[in-house]
């Protein structure tokens, strides 16, 4: 019982860190149906601003809570700032484009970025600080879940319930909806659209940052191909979920996140991604708009 | 030209970029020694390098808005190659000259030109196969790697266990390749989109992850090693022969693929597949079987990767898992896409292009990759339809001005 | 009038086309000796390639200092594979073209499998700093491969007998990245173990995810199995997430692996998870005054310290060179004869080669993370 629980609990980690990322790329896809290849590389980028800024101020001898802070919240500015610029460069010109051609530009956009941090920085895994510490309260417990991994879990409960407030609630969140709904009969209705994208990636990215940050600091290292991995399983995570859906992105990554945790808990670690995939085909042949996607009825 | 606010707006996406780029290009952490390393040459670098880039990017992208709005006669919207297509006169000649530069390729150049234009050349095979599912068809399968990864597999597994030589393994492996696509295209047939396409993307990891861990089956990720080249008539060629040989095979199989695509598309199955693109519903209407059209275009993409699968196997002599990765079946999707959707000469430029422009440009090993992926975003902003856009026949109604217009298609 | 222009245009197009193709492939001039050196120079395994070009640079500028061999001043040609099988055939190809007399490469085992037919057709030998696949030497189907490095069995055995013998462990786990390396070492590793008479059984064999986000899941399997001891086949951003994994879940199981981890940047990530890890790797030489010349020499030049598989690389590149000096010739027989008769000075100690083409007198020793650097365990 007590390993069925641990693994139990291994899959909800890997859960939330799938759905930190696939947040992003089901908001952009619910607004202007692009698979954002590039989402992986922002989520990169978020940590190694990071670990940049946490190395410079601790070498300024800044005490580690502020340290903390001040990275994250600049690896959230530089992920909106380098989402917002990607959008502008990359897909907004493509807006009326087949969309095909809307996914190879984001294709070369993921390139681009990877390779750009490989010739600014390193190849090497760089070693990540670790930005939040053990609590000795949590001591107790860390045989079954350490500090790092509770915080992650919390972190994307407090992310999904603000989300879900905001698009819900907020104006800005009602032009989003309406947006992805129509584009046209949006903006005809004095929705300015190209800020409700804007605005759509600049989110995404936030979580992908904040995301960054913890995943980082959980793993221990980063490198410039950290985005690319970790987005392919975040991309099939939002599709599993049904694309376009916000809970379904979180409720898809933790399936995938517990699909994969027990399958190497209680088969083997080799087929770990194999499973994965398979258990994707088949929800999709029973729900083929993923558990919580709208099947639309496609009218003529 | 209004200089001024130009100029502003270039200062202003400079200044922009020297604020985007600054962690990342000017501070350089060595964590391991805790240094910080300070490139303050790299900021005025990206200042200098955006303000006129930002410039052209904007030249560029005003002209391609008056390029839309100035509406000319269509054959100018046309691209240059496939006006050239239309031309009788010249077209015969120009051919003619092709061939005999193809033919004598292998002997006018050394044996590395001549190997990495089989490389292409696979890739061509490649593109062809990719491009009736995608771009005739409109299924966006990024997992076509995997039945390019069934037939080399399918040509090394069978001469280790049977000794099965080249020319009897290239059928089979179109067969497999076929069977494969089919058993893809089964559980898929309902789903639409970028579902498919991420099914398709976990049936290529699958494959690949089958590949890597089965060793009893596969030999796992050491891969399989010392497969023949084709050899001729039973002869065994030296090296630079061997190449020579391979080529000709894969000139071949090109041609002959081109033959059958171009013969496909102007069927009755080529109609279809263009119906179920553009509209699924329509198509059904028309009493199309969507089912079977669908399971067809998978087949028939998958043969042509099941034989370059084969032919990649004869050429490198050693196959393993490493050289399936869904990188591969991203770079066949840009061959088509950047190439040209559903047109043949496009896919063949693509993927000459891109996959000989990696090699020539092997002086900048470093910035390959970097400028690969600034050309890919560059030529699909500039550029959506690929280097040689697929043209259909357009029927107008002549003395009608309101559908002057082309039809736009996705 | 436009049909005349295209027309120009095409025939231009062609011609140009032909001159820039042609241009590449034709005349060289047979005056140097020609060393090849084949792989990683860019893309994410660089850093294992890169180092080997530094080292040829380095005994090439020492040889033509004094004069070059047989009269001739030696000539590097640098090709990249980014270490992959497909490219490593056209890298091959491209160094038989340009008149590569003996190739230093490739780095990967996979990329060296797929060159070393093509450089057998043309009589080329080539020798690796780093490719340890057992087949490559032990096999018989690559006559004409040499290298400096001892092979993937020599290193599993070691780490098996280890963990036997000296740690007296009764359950070991054997975990590999599904690398071709990684996976092929823990094969052997487990054979061994399996084959070592009941002193230990395999409780666990299986391969991670590299690159995956998390390894809670393997980490409380291992915890289950009881395992007092991992045998880790694969390179160190793997080794290190486990091992941290298990510290920070209070586990205190040992883990054993390999040269891909006998690596520096293992214990600057691990940290102090990395303390009392076990790892194969080269033999020390740093006694050694040649291997002290090589670093001091990598330091003036390019100002770092050396990277991975450097002194494999040096010893190669004299090894082939020498055996160039001592043939009298680049003709391939001469120098495999002398390959395998001369003895060479290197920074590895004083090398031969025997008939299957691995060096004689390399070695593994084992080594262990005490107080944050690796320590030779004796």
């Amino acid at each position: 019982m007590n390993y069925f629980l641990e693994i139990f609990l291994g899959g909800l980690t890997r859960g939330s860190i799938y759905a930190l990322i696939a947040l992003g790329y089901t908001m952009v896809y619910g607004i202007i149906e692009l698979i954002n290849f590039a989402h992986g590389e922002i989520y990169m980028i978020g940590a190694f601003t990071a670990l940049i800024v946490a190395s410079v101020l601790t070498l300024l001898g800044f005490n580690t809570l502020s340290v903390f802070i001040l990275a994250l919240v600049l690896a959230v500015i530089y992920s909106c700032c380098y989402a917002f610029t990607m959008e502008k460069i990359a897909y907004k010109p493509l807006r009326q484009a087949p969309r095909l051609s809307a996914l190879i530009s984001a294709i070369g956009m993921s390139l681009f970025l990877q390779n750009y941090v490989l010739l600014a920085q390193t190849s090497d895994f760089l070693p990540f600080p670790r930005l939040i510490p053990d609590f000795d309260f949590m001591e107790p417990y860390a045989h079954i879940i350490t500090t790092q991994e509770a915080v992650i879990l919390i972190t994307t409960a407090i992310f999904m319930t603000i989300l879900t407030i905001f698009i819900k609630f907020t104006r800005m969140g009602k032009a989003m909806r309406a947006t992805s709904q129509d584009k046209v009969m949006a903006a005809l209705t004095g929705i300015d659209v190209n800020r409700v994208i804007s605005f759509t990636f600049i989110v995404g990215a936030a979580a992908a940052a904040v995301g960054g940050v913890l995943i980082a600091s959980h793993i221990g290292m980063i490198n410039f191909y950290i985005g690319f991995i970790a987005g392919i399983k975040a991309f099939v995570a939002a599709v599993l979920g049904g694309i376009g859906s916000i809970p379904g992105a979180v409720l898809g990554s933790f399936v995938l996140g517990w699909t994969e945790s027990f399958c190497t808990g209680y088969v083997s670690s080799d087929y770990e991604d194999v499973f994965a995939f398979l258990f994707l085909v088949l929800i999709l042949i029973f729900r083929p708009a993923g558990i919580l996607g709208r099947s639309e009825s496609n009218k003529v | 030209m209004n200089l001024f606010p130009e100029l502003r707006k270039s200062f202003i996406a400079s200044l922009w970029f020297m604020f985007l780029t600054f962690p990342i290009m000017v501070i350089r952490v060595n964590t391991i020694e805790n240094i910080v390393e300070w490139r303050w040459m790299n900021l005025v670098f990206v200042g200098i390098g955006s303000f006129f880039l930002s410039w052209l990017w904007r030249y560029l992208l005003s002209r391609k808005e008056m390029g839309v709005n100035k509406k000319t006669d269509d054959q100018d919207r046309t691209s240059l190659v496939s006006r050239l297509m239309k031309n009788k006169q010249l077209i015969i000649p120009a051919a003619a000259l092709l061939a005999i530069f193809t033919i004598i390729f292998p002997h006018i150049f050394s044996t590395y030109q001549t190997s990495i234009m089989i490389t292409a050349l696979i890739y061509v095979m490649l593109g062809l196969g990719l491009n009736i599912v995608v771009g005739l068809a409109g299924l966006l399968d990024l997992g076509y790697v995997a039945f390019y990864a069934v037939g080399a597999y399918a040509y090394g597994l069978l001469n280790y266990h049977f000794g099965l030589g080249f020319w009897t393994a290239l059928p089979v492996g179109a067969a497999l390749g076929a069977l494969f696509g089919i058993l893809l295209g089964f559980p898929v047939l309902r789903l639409r989109g970028d579902y498919l396409a991420i099914v398709t993307l976990g049936f290529g990891e699958i494959i690949r992850l089958i590949l890597e861990n089965w060793n009893e089956f596969s030999f796992g990720p050491s891969g399989i090693a010392n497969i023949p080249r084709p050899s001729f008539f039973g002869m065994d060629l030296s090296i630079q022969w061997a190449t020579v040989y391979i080529y000709y095979i894969v000139i071949g199989i090109c041609c002959i693929t081109i033959v059958i695509v171009g013969r496909l598309q102007d069927s009755r199955i080529g109609r279809a597949w263009i119906a179920l693109r553009e509209d699924e519903i329509a198509c059904q209407a028309m009493g199309i079987d969507k089912a079977r059209t669908k399971l067809n275009a998978f087949a028939l993409g998958a043969t042509w990767a099941g034989m370059a699968g084969v032919v990649f196997a004869a050429k490198t002599t050693f196959i393993n898992p490493a050289s399936f990765t869904i990188w591969e079946s991203i770079i066949i999707l840009c061959i088509v896409v950047l190439g040209g959707m559903g047109s043949v000469v496009g896919v063949v430029s693509g993927a000459l292009v891109l996959i000989l422009l990696p090699e020539y440009l092997r002086a900048f090993s470093e910035y390959r990759l970097l400028i690969f992926g600034a050309i890919l975003i560059f030529m699909m902003v500039f550029r959506p339809g690929g280097i040689v856009s697929d043209v259909r026949r357009v029927y107008r109604f002549e003395s009608s001005a309101m559908d002057d217009k082309p039809q736009e298609y996705s | 009038m436009i049909k005349g222009i295209s027309k120009m245009r095409l025939i231009t197009a062609l011609i140009v086309s032909i001159i820039f193709f042609g241009s590449t492939g034709l005349g060289f001039a047979a005056d140097t000796i020609k060393l090849g050196i084949a792989g990683a120079h860019s893309g994410d395994l660089a850093s294992y390639g890169i180092p080997s070009i530094k080292a040829a640079e380095l005994v090439v500028k020492e040889i033509n200092e004094k004069g070059g061999i047989l009269g001739k001043k030696v000539e590097i040609l640098a090709e990249d594979d980014v270490c992959k099988p497909e490219v490593a055939t056209n890298t091959a190809t491209k160094l038989v073209s340009e008149g590569a007399n003996v190739v230093l490469g490739h780095i990967c085992s996979g990329a060296t499998k797929a060159a070393l037919g093509i450089y057998k057709d043309s009589k080329i030998i080539a020798m690796s700093p780093s490719a340890t696949n057992p087949a490559l030497t032990q096999s018989g189907e690559y006559p004409n491969f040499y290298r400096t490095i001892a092979s993937d069995d020599a290193q599993a055995r070691l780490e098996v007998d280890f963990a036997t013998n000296v740690l007296k462990v009764k359950k070991i786990a054997v975990l590999h990245d599904k690398g071709d390396y990684g996976k092929g070492l823990a094969e052997f590793a487990k054979g061994f173990i399996e084959n070592s008479g009941g002193k230990a059984k395999v409780v666990l064999f299986e391969g991670v995810t590299p690159g995956a986000v998390d390894y809670s899941a393997i980490v409380q399997k291992i915890k289950k199995s009881g395992a007092d001891a991992v045998i880790f086949g694969g390179y160190h951003p793997e080794a290190s997430k486990i091992v941290m994994q298990m510290r920070k879940k209070r586990m205190k199981t040992i883990l054993i692996s390999d040269d891909g981890v006998k690596d520096d940047t293992f214990i600057k990530v691990a940290g102090e998870y990395a303390e009392g890890v076990y790892a194969t790797g080269p033999k020390d030489v740093s006694s050694n005054p040649l291997a002290i010349k090589a670093t001091e020499d990598h330091k003036k030049a390019y100002g770092s310290d050396p990277g991975a598989f450097f002194l494999n690389a040096y010893a190669a590149a004299q090894a082939l060179l020498n055996a160039i000096q001592k043939a009298g010739s680049t003709d391939y027989d001469a120098i495999a004869k002398a390959l395998k008769t001369e003895y060479v000075d290197t920074p590895l100690g004083k090398i031969k080669f025997d008939d299957r083409g691995d060096a004689i007198g390399v070695g593994f020793a084992m080594y262990q993370v005490r107080k944050g650097a690796y320590a030779e365990v004796k």
